[in-house]
């Protein structure tokens, strides 16, 4: 046995470590076309303490630590890109306390958004948290480290804007406490009124430390939730429609889908509305504001509401399935999406794109743009399908994909979860002091360089 | 391509005009005002009929001359380039309905069961009462009739599509298509025959088809001894003659259907259609008449023949207190073949 499986066996016992091939073979890949590459270990701590042991060694050792939540970003943020140990933190998972009065959780730093919601539905009913459209497996610390955005980012900013706090293992092995919970016993904030240090981690994809902590808000589970969809085959008026219904200031979420696949969404763009309410009153009087703020679009003839009666269980699953279901149209079950984060006013140029990459690359397309903070800005996914046994095809895809993102940053956009390649592209054309800055806080906190490199490599 | 028969002579000498005094969406000063405003849209002038008609189908009904004032407007509608409901969600109609080559049918000898593009309808088409045709289940958009798309007033669609589902019917050597939805008995025979298109089998409206089985199967019938509302469709407006077909099932299983202001002639529609075109104004403004009649009338139950009225309303009438059921498991319940829990 080498000395560094002894070691880590030694830190999380014999079950918490493996260097077995078919385990590797797993953690080499993620569900997007990157290339796999293979780690070394894979362990699986339990404790803060143990994550601290881990990092630690590994420090020592100058081995890579690719921190890992359910490995589901599909941007190959967890892909081992220099080998090394990835730190599976699903076993991480407790829920350590809700302060329902002052609506905050504090979970470990591998608990599930499933886990979160169920614990939420059956203890705490009148809470809830941001759930993303991830599978229910995807862990919170993970999606707060890449900026992630769920069903009430349109209300209240990106899941990480949601943080309370934090406690992470350093790279050089310190644990430390962010916001609040480093004076006092409250998960109350994050950074303000201290200067904010989660920026140190919110964001960072694991290369400045490992959160074994989160602290996270909650927010009112009204009783009653529905849903309006709303089409349009003008993309030119997208903007205004999103305009007008974040001006009303009292909608859940807000999407904006199209795909040619099924016909029936062929030469439409699809603006679902999710909104909430405590009793029948309050969500028919949310709808009829609704309606009543997009009827000049319905007297245009320009857009309209569909009937969504026999749809809307669906609509209204959190998280929501159809995302997934996109994967298999081509057979094979592959999609990847980069996500860039643009003002809605670009809606119509990159909708414009997705479709001329679609047909040069000749892969099938489909986009779902999530707003953000009541319209600052939105997510624009740029979604391809594949089938995983046509390398041809994946290849198709990772060069549209990069394509896409270097539109997206010409466009004046910032990438969301980048991958490697488009962390570079995004370094490259950053104002040099602004990169000096990071590549100051980079090296400071991690000088050995082993958190997730090959990411956020800044060069001086 | 097939063109509507319509009958200039009979209109303009027409001296009731009912097609749009009676219409429950537009209000008309008399018979010159209205009968003018046919006038017009036969010429092909502008109208402002072509701007207000909500498409619920009941001038087809009001028309007692034989002549197609509904079919009439929709053309005059397309040719002038006009939209009723909103132009992406026509077109999502249009797309969503193309023929793609994914239908489903069934053992189909002489007699095929419709179940055309709704599959709702695939579960009701069973049990007792469909035993001898059930397996003959035919589903897809290659077995759909167009009809919806008058709602939009596309009727190039209908003209398009209409004769090649009849064709692939034909194809199947059927002598009898028994029509699950009064849209498809509609279609068959109101607008194949404005249109001048031959069918080659013979429709049956499946409640002609119910009303035979529920004799044959009288014994069982344990009368149901309740009060019910009866939704009618906009698509029975093309078979009025079909109406009295309803009230003789309900006799016969025992269904008090209390007359009620918005029945027969003078129902409401679902509304969905009003919505869609509209807005929500007037579709809650109808829904809550015609569900208010409901409940004032004591009905029990909300009786259904369109699958898509039962997904637009049931719901609404459910919060009324009133349960929403099919006509078809109406009698099912009836035979004891369905559970009164269980709707
Ligand atoms: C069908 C589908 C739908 C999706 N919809 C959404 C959506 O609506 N919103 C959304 O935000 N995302 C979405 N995603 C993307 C992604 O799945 C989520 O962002 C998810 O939160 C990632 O979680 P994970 O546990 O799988 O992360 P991983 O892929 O395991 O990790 C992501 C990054 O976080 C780092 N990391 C993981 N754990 C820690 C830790 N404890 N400390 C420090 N760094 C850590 C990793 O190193 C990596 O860089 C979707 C993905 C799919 C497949
Ligand atoms: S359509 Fe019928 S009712 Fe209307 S004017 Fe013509 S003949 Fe008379
Ligand atoms: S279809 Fe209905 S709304 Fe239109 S004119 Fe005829 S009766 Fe009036």
């Amino acid at each position: 046995m080498s000395d560094i499986r002894k070691s880590l066996v030694d830190i999380v016992g014999e079950r918490g470590v493996s260097d077995a091939p078919e385990e590797l073979w797993f953690y080499s890949r993620d569900p997007g076309v990157l290339a796999p590459h293979r780690p070394d270990y894979v362990v699986a701590p339990q404790t803060t303490e143990e994550v601290q042991k881990i990092v630690r060694l590994a420090n020592r050792q100058k081995i890579p630590v690719i921190p890992m939540g359910n490995g589901m970003s599909l941007a190959g943020l967890v892909i081992p890109l220099k080998g090394g140990i990835v730190m599976d933190m699903k076993r991480m998972n407790k829920i350590l306390q809700v302060n329902p009065m002052a609506r905050y959780v504090v979970v470990e730093g591998g608990t599930s958004q499933g886990a979160l919601k169920a614990y939420l539905q059956k203890n705490h009913p009148t809470l809830r948290h941001s759930i993303p459209d991830a599978p229910p497996a995807t862990t919170i610390a993970a999606n707060v480290s890449l900026h992630g955005q769920g069903r009430l980012t349109n209300q209240y900013g990106f899941n990480s804007d949601m943080v309370t706090g934090l406690e992470v293992v350093l790279p050089t092995g310190e644990i430390c406490l962010i916001g609040s919970p480093s004076i006092g016993p409250y998960w109350i904030s994050k950074g303000p009124t201290l200067p904010d240090l989660s920026g140190l981690f919110l964001g960072w994809l694991g290369c400045t430390g490992i959160i074994t902590k989160v602290g996270l808000k909650l927010y009112p589970n009204k009783k009653i939730r529905d849903a309006e969809l709303f089409v349009t085959d003008r993309v030119d008026l997208i903007p205004h429609i999103l305009y007008k219904l974040t001006h009303l200031e009292m909608l859940e979420d807000i999407n904006v889908w199209f795909q040619p696949k099924p016909l029936m969404f062929l030469g439409n763009f699809h603006i679902t509305i999710f909104f909430t309410g405590d009793t029948a009153e309050e969500i028919e009087f949310k709808r009829k504001m609704i309606w009543d703020t997009l009827q000049e679009y319905m007297d245009s003839k320009d857009g309209g509401f569909m009937a969504i009666q026999y749809m809307k269980s669906v609509l209204l699953e959190m998280p929501g399935r159809n995302i997934a279901d996109f994967a298999d149209v081509p057979k094979g079950g592959g999609f990847e999406y980069s996500g860039p984060i643009a003002p809605i006013e670009h809606f119509p140029q990159y909708a414009a794109k997705l479709v001329e990459l679609a047909a040069k690359y000749n892969v099938l397309y489909a986009s779902a743009a999530r707003l953000i903070s009541g319209g600052h800005a939105m997510m624009f996914s740029i979604s391809f399908a594949f089938n995983r046994n046509d390398p041809a095809m994946m290849e198709r895809v990772e060069n549209a994909l990069d394509e896409a993102m270097a539109f997206a940053l010409d466009m004046g956009g910032i990438p969301w979860k980048p991958n490697f390649k488009e962390q570079k592209m995004t370094l490259e054309r950053m104002e040099p002091n602004a990169r000096n800055l990071l590549l100051m806080i980079k090296n400071n906190l991690d000088p050995q360089g082993i958190m997730n490199p090959g990411n956020w490599e800044v060069n001086a | 391509m097939h063109q509507l028969k319509f009958d200039q002579k009979v209109c303009a000498s027409c001296r009731s005009a009912d097609c749009l005094l009676k219409c429950q969406y537009m209000k008309f000063s008399g018979h010159k005002e209205a009968h003018g405003e046919m006038m017009k849209i036969m010429k092909g002038k502008d109208s402002r009929v072509l701007t207000e008609c909500m498409t619920c189908y009941a001038c087809e009904e009001y028309c007692t001359r034989g002549n197609h004032p509904f079919y009439l407007i929709s053309e005059r509608r397309e040719e002038k380039g006009m939209f009723t409901a909103p132009r992406p969600i026509t077109n999502q109609w249009i797309n969503m309905t193309k023929m793609q080559g994914k239908y489903l049918v069934g053992d189909v000898k002489d007699k095929a069961l419709s179940c055309c593009y709704i599959p709702d309808l695939g579960a009701l088409g069973t049990g007792e009462i469909f035993k001898d045709v059930a397996s003959a289940g035919v589903f897809g958009a290659e077995f759909m009739c167009p009809a919806v798309h008058t709602h939009f007033a596309r009727m190039s669609v209908i003209k398009e599509r209409l004769p090649v589902v009849i064709e692939n019917y034909r194809k199947l050597g059927v002598k009898e298509v028994i029509c699950l939805h009064d849209e498809c008995y509609g279609t068959l025979t109101s607008i194949a025959s404005a249109y001048g298109m031959e069918v080659p089998f013979k429709p049956v409206y499946y409640l002609d088809y119910v009303l035979q089985r529920m004799k044959e199967l009288k014994d069982k019938i344990k009368p149901l001894n309740i009060t019910i509302a009866y939704q009618r469709s906009c698509s029975n407006r093309l078979i009025p003659d079909k109406l009295p077909v309803v009230k003789k099932i309900f006799q016969l299983i025992g269904v008090k259907a209390p007359k009620r202001t918005y029945q027969d002639k003078n129902a409401l529609c679902c509304a969905e259609i009003l919505r869609s075109i509209s807005g929500y104004k007037l579709a809650d403004d109808v829904v809550k008449r015609n569900i208010d009649d409901m409940v004032k009338v004591g009905a029990e139950y909300c009786v259904f023949n369109c699958p898509a009225c039962q997904i637009s309303l049931s719901e609404k009438v459910a919060k009324r207190g009133l349960k929403p059921v099919h006509i078809i498991d109406l009698c099912k319940m009836a035979i004891g073949e369905k559970e009164r829990g269980t709707i």
